[in-house]
């Protein structure tokens, strides 16, 4: 074994510099670096958020590039199996499957974006402002939460289709009106608990108003949960209007949703069963990467959960 | 306790009274009338169905004598089917529902419960991917593309079990699938962090360094504990499986309470509405009570007062 020999320029002082303190050795990571770097390494989140750019796309160009549109009748060439001219075959009024599927995409995809992306406003807004107060203001506000979510979600959207004309906005319109609830809840437990910050009390004494302490400190800092449970909503907003349409409530024709597209297959299962694999299909695929993503949004933003 | 229990009802109370009033009023607002149709009716004939309907009276006499019907929970006759009752509607299809309801809760429970069990004991192993693609699949697939699925593979390409109807046993196999596939796939996920969670708990260390055996551990320690968080999704779980119904029903023509439902949607038969949304909003409130209470049974360190509730 050999000896370290000890010498006497081992116990000289090394010139120092006050700085040195001050230097950081890692680089810095912000809370959203962190998460994105912690997001990144859960393949199946990344594959998830690939699925969907892709859906994105192809809602857009499908339709074009097949050079087919969604609402042309050809009852000659009905119900057609899968082929070089129809790439997902025809329907039973011959309109072709690839270019609905993807006409569908996009109303499936707008609907639960836009339904998820009101819900977030007004959960954002209503669960602030009830937290932030406190006291009777979110006693109240709590109360009506609380009578509206008694009511199961599927029965009040039921009913408000039932008496509204049908259309795109009535079904978004009839989602978000007890949508909402779940995202303000959150939004109110966060805002409670970083309410007594001393962050918040420091910019209070420095004369904040009410909105800015709200929306612009406490808010931004419960993005985390609240990302979270965006994009949990929206899979829940595409299942909705599918199973709206699949009921015959949902989006009127010609307009084709996926959840439409399903049900007008389910009549001739038993003789053409690629007309609802498609549709059925995608409806599935949209959902899983959009549950994937929000799985693993919450493993990287929360760092409770790891 | 009894305060609790009071306050618990009264909250019920207010909430179905606005959910009574809410219908009155949506129904009240929809439009055309309930008999109309293509054929037009001669107007003294509207006139009289009017009449013995009480569509004549002022609104809030109609309000008025509605809240009185509900809280005797007698809705009149339906709109659509001269001389049935919707309590006879209701009594007709509830036991179809119900026995369809409490299989596919069965079925949720049991095999959810059981799934996260095993993937939360082999963390990170075989056992664990499999269970959880499992749980993700059943949580991305919509119970009425399960459904279909299901009645492609097994009815019509297998022929071994029956397309449609409600007759025997072997009727119910496929929608008790169906309608347990999501709330289990959700149960699985729920037991198996919980599981996960227990599983590293300080008590488990403890009675391990006893010497008991894992079977005693897993199943005396870990579980009664780990299955908390399935109880108190009980209340989620019933909405559910009730909301599911509707299209289930549907797809395999089960004359139940969910399908009579749509079916009064798409009629407009207005009282068969509102008779069944407030049937099925005292369902809802009374069996999340009823788990709220259980939940509080169980857990004692869960306590039930007043004040705080919810």
């Amino acid at each position: 074994m050999q000896r370290t020999e000890i010498k006497q320029s081992d116990f000289e002082a090394l010139p120092l510099d006050r700085m040195d303190a001050e230097k950081i050795a890692g680089e810095s990571t912000s809370y959203w670096k962190d998460a994105w770097r912690r997001f990144r390494k859960n393949k199946l989140a990344l594959a998830g958020v690939v699925v969907i750019i892709l859906l994105g796309i192809m809602a857009f160009i499908g339709g074009p590039i097949s050079g087919q549109n969604y609402y042309q009748n050809d009852l000659m060439n009905a119900n057609q199996k899968p082929s070089s001219e129809h790439w997902f075959g025809t329907d039973n009024l011959g309109r072709d499957v690839f270019a609905r599927t993807w006409y569908g995409a996009k109303i499936s995809l707008f609907i639960g974006l836009m339904a998820a992306l009101i819900d977030l406003i007004i959960g954002i807004i209503w669960g602030a402002v009830a937290g932030f107060f406190g006291g009777k203001v979110d006693e109240y506000m709590m109360r009506i939460a609380d009578i509206l979510y008694g009511v199961p979600y599927l029965l009040v959207v039921i009913l408000l289709m039932v008496i509204m004309p049908p259309g795109l906005w009535t079904l978004i319109i009839a989602m978000t009106i007890t949508g909402w609830i779940n995202m303000a809840r959150i939004v109110r437990g966060q805002v409670m608990q970083l309410r007594s910050e001393e962050y918040v009390m420091a910019s209070q004494s420095l004369g904040a108003s009410n909105s800015r302490l709200m929306f612009r400190h406490l808010v931004p800092n419960t993005m985390g949960p609240i990302l979270v449970t965006l994009t949990l909503t929206i899979p829940s907003a595409i299942f909705t209007e599918a199973f709206l349409s699949f009921l015959g409530l949902g989006v009127p024709a010609p307009l084709a949703s996926w959840g439409t597209m399903s049900s007008d297959a389910l009549g001739s299962l038993q003789y053409y069963p690629f007309q609802l694999f498609f549709p059925a299909f995608f409806i599935c695929l949209t959902m899983l990467a959009f549950n994937v993503i929000g799985d693993g949004m919450r493993d990287a933003l929360d760092p409770k959960g790891r | 306790m009894a305060r609790y229990l009071l306050k618990r009802i009264g909250f019920i109370l207010i909430s179905l009274f606005f959910i009574i009033s809410i219908t009155f009023i949506l129904m009240k607002a929809a439009p055309g009338g309930p008999f109309a149709s293509e054929r037009k009716l001669p107007p003294a004939i509207e006139q009289q169905m009017n009449e013995a309907y009480g569509l004549n009276d002022p609104i809030y006499k109609q309000y008025a004598d509605y809240l009185i019907n509900a809280v005797k929970f007698d809705f009149g006759p339906s709109f659509k089917y001269t001389g049935q009752e919707v309590t006879d509607i209701i009594s007709r299809s509830l036991p179809y529902s119900l026995i369809l309801g409490l299989e596919a809760i069965f079925l949720a429970l049991s095999i959810g419960v059981l799934l996260g069990v095993i993937a939360a004991l082999n963390h990170n192993k075989f056992g664990d991917y499999i269970a959880m693609v499992i749980a993700v699949l059943g949580i991305s697939v919509p119970s009425f593309i399960m459904a279909t699925i299901l009645q492609y593979i097994f009815a019509i390409k297998l022929q071994a079990l029956p397309v449609a109807r409600f007759e025997s046993f072997a009727h119910t196999i496929l929608p008790a699938v169906a309608l347990a596939t999501t709330p289990l796939a959700f149960i699985a996920r729920l037991m198996r962090s919980s599981m996960l969670e227990v599983l590293h708990a300080d008590y488990i260390k403890t009675a391990k360094s006893k010497g008991l055996n894992d079977r005693v551990v897993t199943y005396r320690h870990a579980l009664r504990n780990a299955i908390m968080p399935v109880v108190s999704y009980l209340g989620p779980l019933v909405v559910g499986i009730l909301t599911g119904s509707f299209i289930i029903e549907k797809i395999f023509g089960i004359p139940g309470l969910g399908n009579e439902f749509v079916v009064s949607v798409t009629n407009r038969d207005y009282t068969v509405i509102m008779g069944t949304t407030v049937f099925f909003s005292v369902l809802l409130l009374v069996s999340i009570l009823v788990v709220d209470l259980i939940y509080g049974f169980i857990d004692p360190r869960i306590k039930l007062s007043g004040k705080g509730s919810k």
